[in-house]
């Protein structure tokens, strides 16, 4: 299976690879998928208390070429959102800029999970209700 | 110079050696006619070339010429094989043996056979891809007409006891079948030596062409029978009907002879880039080797990079080196090798695989620049992995209640 440049290029040069401090009150981090089904994604995002936008945002990624991709790239347009922009990436949108093929879209998947799942964890952390999202269709 | 792309899939199928194309170039142009036409030199010809690489072949495996029909491949040989007997031994039972780890072409078959009214066992594997004899042994029923086991794993190169498998089906008036398509050409492999009474091989996996393999089927002691699987003009013996692929025989014929020449030459030149493949890699942390590394193919090596998954780490350098994988992305099912699995692997571990298969081909230089390629890919990926962060730290990923998806 051939990848589309852009997967290669993030598969390349990954943008934000690393570790943000997930003690800290103002970092979330969203730890999706299973190491058995072959991707497990980490993200985080720093988020400025006072005007809710998102600082940094850093990813880990065990899987294939594209589910890192995915991650690089959500990582990269998390960077200068703000909590409540962020939340509107959706998984479609990442499936078209990397020209994911139909086997791969559940990368996308994840990847928007990661987001869902580290925003939700700044929101406990921070004294406020976790959002209830419905459960992904594609996995 | 360093030549770019690396091949070291050698597994799935290898290079043709420029003598076998040799060989068979004049069976293309000049010589072109039909093995059976009897009544014009055309056919002679034709017919008189087959009987070479008959021998050719029949020599590599110590069989007798007559034994030895030809097939498309091994897949075929390896349905002519399991259904023929099925057919031909109704009478005397309707039971079959074989391992969760064959390859598909002989599973599929046994299905097949499930759905026309047969009995299959699927023998799970030790740890190491061997079968456990007594677990055979005691699978055996007095309706067993078939025992198919693997020659050697294509996915682990591990090697069956073929010999103990025999003696074991001998004692019970069972047939023994392998499909040693990994394993012809490549080890010494003798149907007399090791009990066999049916063999599948092939010769795109011993640097012969595509579309042309074998089954072996006994003659004498006992005398085997398949039924046909293809009716038409009753070639071989009436086992296989069809033209005979005249140039692709020939150059079979012309594989198994250098197989057998070079073997010793080859395996020991081959064995020796294997292991030093094998130990540079598993001096990477967490690197494991998957399958017996005592009974094995001498120039196969599985390996399982542990927090990296295998389609990913492929991706790092497969635009330069040809390899494959048993993480589920690169096959069609989604699913993890079903062979690192029945030796008890997790699905981790099996998404971690990467399979060498090197070959006569297979230069010094390439293995260095393979070393190289893979250790830095698994490490940049390491870096890159969520998993190997845990790992460093200490935390137990089993602890982790992981949401399966």
């Amino acid at each position: 299976m051939a990848y589309s440049e852009k997967v290669i290029d993030h598969y390349q040069n990954p943008k934000n690879v690393g570790t943000l401090d997930k003690a800290s009150k103002n970092v979330g981090t969203g730890l999706v998928g299973a190491p058995e089904c072959g991707d497990v994604m980490r993200l985080q995002i720093q988020v400025d208390d006072a005007t809710g936008m998102i600082t940094d945002a850093k990813f880990k990624t065990f899987g294939c070429g594209s589910a890192i991709a995915s991650s690089s790239l959500a990582t990269e347009w998390l960077k200068g959102k703000s909590v409540d922009e962020a939340l509107k990436i959706d998984n479609m949108t990442i499936v078209e800029e990397l020209n994911l093929p139909p086997v791969k879209i559940h990368c996308s998947v994840l990847a928007e999970d990661a987001i869902k799942a580290a925003i939700n964890d700044y929101r406990e952390k921070n004294g406020m209700d976790k959002i209830k999202f419905e459960e992904s269709v594609v996995h | 110079m360093l030549k770019l792309p690396i091949y070291l899939d050698n597994n799935a199928t290898t290079p043709m050696d420029p003598r076998v194309l040799e060989a068979m170039t004049p069976y293309f142009l000049n010589h072109f006619g039909n093995a059976a036409s009897r009544n014009h030199p055309f056919g002679w010809e034709a017919e008189e070339a087959v009987d070479y690489a008959r021998e050719q072949v029949a020599k590599l495996i110590g069989a007798d010429p007559k034994e030895i029909i030809f097939t498309s491949g091994a897949t075929e040989a390896d349905n002519l094989a399991i259904k023929g007997v099925f057919e031909m031994y109704a009478s005397k039972g309707n039971h079959i043996i074989t391992a969760t780890t064959e390859h598909k072409a002989v599973l599929d078959t046994c299905k097949h056979i499930e759905k026309q009214g047969g009995e299959v066992t699927y023998l799970n594997v030790q740890p190491d891809g061997l079968i456990d004899l007594k677990a055979l042994e005691a699978a055996i029923k007095p309706s067993t007409v078939l025992i198919a086991l693997m020659y050697a794993n294509n996915e682990i190169g591990s090697v069956m006891p073929i010999k103990e498998i025999s003696a074991i089906a001998r004692k019970h008036g069972v047939l023994v079948f392998t499909d040693a398509t990994q394993a012809v050409g490549k080890i010494p492999v003798d149907v007399n030596k090791d009990g066999i009474d049916l063999m599948a091989f092939t010769a795109h996996k011993m640097y012969g062409p595509k579309g042309v393999g074998a089954l072996y089927v006994r003659r004498k002691n006992p005398r085997v029978k398949v039924t046909a699987q293809m009716d038409g003009g009753g070639h071989e013996r009436g086992m296989r009907s069809g033209t005979l692929n005249v140039p692709g025989i020939v150059g079979f014929g012309k594989a198994c002879e250098l197989c057998q020449l070079e073997m010793e030459s080859d395996t020991q030149r081959i064995s020796k880039l294997r292991d030093k493949l094998e130990s540079s890699l598993l001096k990477l942390e967490e690197a494991y080797v998957n399958g017996s590394t005592e009974h094995r193919l001498p120039h196969v090596s599985n390996i399982s990079f542990k927090h990296v998954e295998g389609e990913g780490l492929l991706m790092g350098f497969n635009k330069n080196i040809a390899l494959s994988s048993g993480s589920a992305c690169t096959s069609a099912s989604l699913e993890p090798s079903y062979v690192l699995k029945a030796l008890g692997l997790g699905d981790d571990l099996a998404h971690s695989s990467l399979r060498f298969g090197l070959g006569r081909f297979t230069t010094e230089e390439q293995i260095d620049y393979t070393i190289k390629a893979i250790s830095e890919t698994v490490n940049k990926l390491r870096d890159m992995s969520p998993l190997w962060e845990m790992y460093k730290e200490g935390i137990d990923l089993n602890s982790i209640e992981w949401a399966a998806h």
